[in-house]
């Protein structure tokens, strides 16, 4: 007996697996059965545990059994097993089995690896063929045993089914962090391909008995579901606009001027989102629903005008036909409701003013609190050469002139960081650099001096001109500060340039330096010609945007009692002298081209905006045209026949000016978000100017710059380009806001025209349309009593935050401490 | 450069779609980015080999003729990295060349590049960064020529300040932890380390 199981061992591997699937169940039906197939029970001898039944009668297979299952470390045993009570033990022999064999194909290498992965960690080159008949046995066995709980009719317990799902659980998440992992593909496509299987058919397998169908169901739509997210993913990537072209100028010039470039393209995004909320809630409705032209006085051009009015010179300069349409605030009519929708339009118009400035305030903040983030935090000035070391290379380069360049600018980095460790030892230098950087400051302050006295000079000059009649003197006299004050803008920063060659600082913290000094010119100006206009109020300056408005508004405010005077007189007139009493007389039709207008300053001043928004692009297109275009051909063409070197010498090729770039486009955001509110096609004329613009420059910067000598990173100027930006939107949002709040609007014309304040709309929206609980409600909450707690809250709150931020970085220092204090114990 | 996707409509089909499922799954690349780093990898094959890209192998002269690595002085060490040529001559397949594009891709996270990167840089690939490493790696940094070298002294110094700086435990070498602890903090690692396309 013996003897014949010794010799069926051989056999019984090669048999195994035609006689899996035919079941023991049949064999186990009937005693006949049993007795008659005692051989091929030998050969799944290891699988029978339930041969209780058949007493002693086995009692000397069993021993020849566990004889073969000590020999069936090797293949048969745990392959042959059929019973699904078996396949948990088969498990734990098969992992055994491939920890074994993962021992000697381990050839010492990675780190961190789970067990999970361990035993999914095969090489199919080297054990392919082993591979494969175990992964079939494995299928087989699993397949037999569906097939036995079917036969058998026996259920898999609940302890099995758990854990079979915790194990596809983590092949799933295993597959979801392969790509993570950073092995050769061969490897990450043979785990991936394992894990697939098994998740497959474990899948099918969990979802037998009950609620089978509705598993399959939620599988088959996860798997939608990802499939899904992933093609939306790369249709996401897809749309990202102009990514190639930036990739392309970032290989060439470096990180530096594509963050530049990056802005621009994120300006444009928050512009498109300004466009689609004041053209889809403002323009639009009144468009639609509202009165056509030509049927209220402050929708038709006025008759004196008529003759001029389609004009391209007119149209050009925002009158005409352009001025008493959507585009400007004086069109829109005070109704409360228009067309059959009942659309809110003074309401609407209202909060997409505001909607536009929380808008932005929010997208900036978040924005600076990402790169924030991205900063890291912590002890930032810790790991200077070692940054230098290991993240220095832009590995965006792909042009061998930028490479030299930066290759000589990393050596002329690490050289001076050396020195400046050693020097840092030194005393003497400190001094002398000190000094220097203190003269430096002194002469920029001297420079923002002298340009604030030129204007006070010139405007104080061309006041005494127009006091004398402007007729009398040339083009110079009459444009004397725009003039001034253009070239100042122009040769300003150059002074500035140079004084900062003095300083010898790291090009990036110049740059701030740069940028500060420029700004503080500009705003210096601009409180310099305020101050020097105190006195007068006529004058026209055209860039000088909140002195404007006031101007404008201040002069308005006398127009309108004269209007108001003569408008009355013109009605007694249209009666022939009897003013009727009551209102139920028949109105008289007057044409409304005809009707004397209301001064309307709000329309006013977004034309200014306007007219200041494209003249900027004008001359910003044209000094790139001139400046960098003109500039290369003359280098290019004309260095055949010159006497020095125009390509290494003066002028040679221009440089990108990041920072007069990055300027511009911060104070042209400013003037939008100042102008957006009275004119509200401006955000469209920006979406325009902008997309323009990006590839204008694009163009410009590919054919006609040069990389910079000293190629430096961009990614800590971000943040300083979205404070500028911020103090720029919050000194934007300041006259709007208080035009809404303290000054009454035109009575002629604009959505709010007849109420005194702007924000009335607001209560009278919850008057009409709330029901009147939540107006009482509304008024409580805006009670001061409430609001300032609520601030003080606030404020609190960052304080907190601010304290707990400081102590993480304290606990992180001392863990630091600890560590190298326990390394050196050792 | 190669245009955009207009030209991959004839490799989409050269590529198994389950293939290019399982790839899409196991790299940080997209759809259309595989497809035109198949296009790429099979300009670099000589003519008769282009209709069998997936299995063939591009000899490492010609991956340096590429433009993201053509100027960057690691180029040798990324081939070696990347490739899993047998005979030792760093030769790419398609896989490798996918491997090396996802590392390199923006959306690729720390870990990995910062793995990558300290393997790149262990030249002579002990698992850690000591003085000879950092010594070749400062020498590939400043340039070709050895004029542009830093002195020896320089040399010592730096690498006395950057192990100060950058060795935790003091044992004289960067070991992989170390490294990433140090390159996390920089803002411009996750920055610079991409490549185009």
């Amino acid at each position: 007996d013996g003897s014949d199981v010794d010799n069926e061992e051989g056999s019984a591997a090669e048999n195994e697996e035609n006689v899996k699937g035919t079941g023991k169940g049949t064999k186990r039906a009937t005693p006949r059965t049993r007795r008659g197939h005692a051989r091929g029970r030998d050969r799944h001898g290891d699988e029978e545990d339930e041969d209780d039944e058949d007493g002693t009668r086995r009692a000397g297979h069993r021993r020849h059994r566990s004889r073969r299952r000590g020999r069936g470390a090797g293949k048969e045993a745990s392959d042959s097993d059929m019973e699904p009570s078996k396949s948990r033990k088969n498990q734990a022999n098969q992992k055994s089995k491939e920890d074994d064999e993962e021992e000697e194909d381990e050839k010492g290498g990675k780190n961190g690896k789970g067990k999970n992965e361990k035993k999914a960690d095969k090489k199919p080159d080297k054990k392919g063929k082993k591979e494969k008949a175990n992964k079939k046995k494995k299928d087989k066995k699993k397949s037999g045993s569906g097939s036995d709980s079917d036969s058998e009719e026996e259920p898999i317990t609940e302890e099995e089914l758990a854990k079979l799902k915790e194990e596809v659980e983590e092949k799933k998440k295993l597959i979801a962090t392969l790509r993570n992992k950073p092995w050769k593909m061969k490897k990450k496509l043979s785990v991936l391909k394992e894990a697939q299987l098994f998740v497959d058919k474990f899948e099918g397998a969990l979802g037998k008995g009950k609620g089978k169908k509705f598993y399959a169901y939620k599988v088959m739509m996860m798997k939608k579901w990802m499939k899904f997210q992933r093609d939306f993913e790369n249709f996401k990537t897809a749309c990202i606009p102009w990514e190639m072209k930036i990739k392309e100028i970032e290989s060439h010039f470096g990180s530096s001027v594509a963050s530049y470039f990056i802005f621009l393209r994120w300006m444009y995004g928050i512009n498109m989102i300004l466009f689609g909320l004041t053209f889809g809630l403002v323009m639009v409705p009144e468009a639609l629903m509202g009165k056509p032209y030509g049927s209220l006085p402050r929708k038709t051009v006025p008759r004196a005008e008529e003759a001029t009015a389609m004009n391209f010179a007119t149209l050009w300069d925002f009158s005409g036909f352009a001025q008493y349409s959507v585009l400007f605030y004086g069109y829109y009519n005070n109704q409360r409701t228009i067309g059959w929708l009942k659309f809110r339009m003074p309401l609407s118009y209202f909060l997409v003013g505001v909607g536009t400035i929380g808008y932005s305030f929010m997208i900036v903040i978040r924005t600076m609190a990402k790169n924030a983030n991205d900063d890291g935090g912590g002890d930032d000035t810790s790991f200077n050469f070692s940054w230098k070391m290991f993240t220095s290379w832009d590995y965006l380069i792909g042009n061998p002139e930028t490479a030299d360049n930066k290759f000589a600018s990393i050596t002329t980095s690490f050289k001076e960081a050396i020195v400046e460790e050693q020097e840092s030892r030194k005393e003497e230098n400190i001094h002398l650099t000190r000094f220097l950087r203190v003269l430096a400051n002194f002469l920029a302050l001297c420079t923002l001096a002298g340009s604030g006295y030129l204007i006070f000079f010139v405007v104080r000059r061309s006041q005494k001109f127009a006091l004398e009649g402007l007729e009398n003197y040339g083009w110079w006299e009459r444009n004397e500060v725009n003039m001034v004050m253009s070239l100042l803008g122009m040769f300003c920063p150059t002074l500035f340039d140079v004084i900062s060659s003095l300083e010898n600082y790291h090009p990036r913290i110049a740059l701030r330096w740069q940028l500060g000094r420029i700004f503080a010119l500009f705003l210096g100006n601009l409180y310099t010609f305020i101050i020097a206009l105190m006195d007068e109020i006529n004058l026209k300056a055209r860039y000088l945007f909140p002195f404007t408005m006031f101007d404008i508004y201040l002069g308005n405010l006398e127009e309108e009692k004269i209007v108001k005077y003569n408008m009355t007189i013109w009605e007694a007139s249209l009666y022939n002298g009897t003013i009727p009493e009551n209102s139920t007389a028949p109105p008289i039709q007057v044409d409304p081209a005809d009707v004397p207008r209301g001064p309307c300053w709000e329309t006013m001043v977004g034309q200014e905006f306007v007219r200041l928004t494209v003249s900027d692009t004008m001359t910003t297109y044209i000094t790139i045209l001139i400046g960098d275009f003109l500039r290369a051909v003359f280098v290019r063409f004309f260095n055949y026949c010159w006497c020095w070197d125009l390509e290494y010498g003066f002028p040679s090729y221009s440089e990108f000016d990041i920072s007069g770039n990055v300027l511009g486009l911060i104070f042209n955001q400013g003037m939008i978000w100042m102008g957006s509110f009275y004119a509200p096609c401006l955000p469209a004329i920006n979406v325009f100017r902008l997309h323009t613009s990006m590839y204008l420059q694009c163009w410009a910067v590919m054919c006609c710059n040069v990389p910079q000598e000293r190629v430096f990173k961009a990614s800590r100027s971000n943040n300083f380009y979205m404070a500028m930006l911020l103090f720029i939107l919050f000194l934007s949002t300041l006259p709007a806001v208080y035009t809404i709040v303290s000054i009454p609007p035109s009575f002629d014309c604009g959505p709010f025209s007849g109420k005194t304040r702007m924000f009335e709309v607001i209560s009278e929206t919850l008057e009409h349309d709330f029901p009147s609980w939540f107006g009482k409600v509304f008024g409580y909450a805006s009670n001061p009593g409430l609001i300032l707690p609520f601030i003080l809250l606030m404020v609190l709150s960052i304080y907190y935050l601010n304290a707990t931020s400081k102590s993480y970085k304290e606990a992180n220092l001392e863990l630091k401490k600890k560590l190298q204090s326990v390394r050196t114990e050792n | 450069r190669a245009p955009g996707s207009g030209a991959m409509g004839g490799s989409a089909s050269l590529i198994p779609r389950e293939t290019l499922g399982e790839y899409q799954e196991l790299t940080f690349l997209s759809k259309q980015e595989i497809l035109l780093a198949y296009k790429r990898f099979s300009e670099l094959l000589p003519k008769e080999e282009r209709e069998n890209a997936c299995s063939a192998r591009v000899p490492k002269s010609h991956i340096l003729t590429l433009p993201e690595l053509r100027a960057n002085p690691f180029q040798h060490r990324i081939c070696r990295v990347f490739s899993t040529s047998e005979t030792g001559d760093d030769s790419m397949s398609f896989e490798d060349f996918l491997d090396m594009l996802s590392v390199f891709s923006d959306s690729a996270t720390f870990d990995i590049k910062s793995h990558y990167a300290f393997r790149i840089f262990d030249f002579d690939e002990d698992g850690i960064l000591d003085r000879k490493d950092l010594e070749q790696l400062v020498n590939c940094l400043t340039g070709q020529g050895e004029e542009s070298w830093l002195s020896s002294a320089e040399m010592e110094q730096l690498i006395e300040n950057i192990l100060e700086e950058s060795d935790i435990d003091k044992d004289g070498t960067i070991n992989l932890s170390e490294f990433q602890h140090v390159v996390s903090r920089s803002p411009d690692f996750a920055r610079c380390s991409g490549l185009q396309g």
